[in-house]
């Protein structure tokens, strides 16, 4: 059974792969991004990693990729840029290199510790109080390091993505400020019926006849 | 199952991820591979766990999601704050620390 469970899992967690790199969208992306995950919780499952599977689909495939979602909704999917020409031919050989290299590394060699079934279990293996009990006392200054990198990694995010006002005028439009009263306002030429909207157009090409503001210009970066 | 196939998925998993970086051209998709990347060295992590029957290297696992969740944090933080200034968003096109 655990055979069966394993290639499901493998052919589900490799299928993902393939597809967050292949598809366009990358709302698609996102999605198989999280199936991906929730296959490799199985995997985890049957290496009794009970714990870490859990924290996989609870924190990646939860809060993570609802981050994800977030930013590809608030950027906007697209139509994707094409890779360069030598990147496109040479990107995916350096991977099939690097692949074909690890497995033969792994199973052509000799080696005795990947052939085995792994070490037998002690009751409780993988499980929260024993991943607790470990990370309380013998790695606890990774864990409290883990805490302050998360800590600088929230306030980095806001900083980054906070709302520049006033500082640097690039991320808001500028605005247009327009006089109060029309030109010929109070005119002899306002009274003769000149001022058409051909010749206000003639005299002020950027100012037309309506109080409208202008326009914002619309984005144009695109993905 | 050996071992080695676990390692075998991860191995496929990771050179999935890296061929995505090197390829895609979009800051996003890019993160996206890197998780790909982050995730196979997990999976070799937790077998070698199983493997030796210490929970070393899943307490590793542990510390490279909590990693992975602060680089993707600073990573779209990034991402917004290039679509507010309305730059490009593409990483050929973002080379002003490029010496």
């Amino acid at each position: 059974v655990s055979q069966v469970i394993f290639f499901i899992a493998a052919i589900g967690a490799l299928a993902g792969a393939i597809g967050v790199v292949t598809l366009r969208n990358p709302f698609y992306s996102v999605l198989s991004l999280a199936f991906h995950l929730v296959s490799l919780a199985a995997l985890f499952l049957l290496l009794h990693a009970e714990f870490v599977a859990a924290a996989q689909v609870v924190v990646y495939a939860g809060a993570v990729m609802v981050l994800y979602v977030f930013v590809v909704a608030y950027v906007g999917g697209g139509e994707q840029i094409p890779s360069g020409a030598v990147l496109k031919v040479l990107g995916p050989l350096f991977a099939i290199a690097v692949a074909v290299e690890l497995c033969i590394a792994m199973l052509g060699s000799a080696l005795k510790g990947v052939k085995t079934q792994g070490a037998p279990i002690v009751p409780g293996f993988g499980q929260p109080s024993h991943i607790g009990t470990q990370l309380l006392t013998r790695y606890l200054f990774p864990f409290e390091a883990a805490s302050i990198l998360l800590l600088i990694a929230a306030v980095g995010a806001v900083v980054l993505a906070r709302r520049r006002r006033g500082l640097e005028g690039g991320d808001e439009p500028p605005r247009h400020f327009r006089l109060t009263e029309p030109d010929f306002a109070g005119t002899m030429a306002e009274g003769g019926g000149v001022r058409s909207t051909a010749y206000d157009e003639l005299l002020h090409p950027e100012v037309d006849g309506t109080d409208q503001p202008k326009p914002e210009p619309t984005h144009t970066g695109g993905w | 199952v050996n071992i080695g196939w676990y390692l075998v998925v991860s191995a496929l998993i990771f050179c999935i991820g890296a061929g995505g970086v090197l390829t895609r051209r979009n800051p996003l998709s890019i993160l996206l591979c890197l998780e790909l990347m982050l995730n196979g060295a997990n999976l070799a992590l937790v077998a070698f766990a199983r493997m030796w029957g210490g929970e070393s290297g899943q307490i590793f696992a542990l510390i490279v999601m909590v990693v992975a969740a602060a680089e993707v944090t600073v990573g779209l933080g990034l991402i917004v704050a290039i679509y507010r200034r309305r730059l490009p968003i593409d990483v050929d096109e973002l080379s002003e620390l490029h010496g």
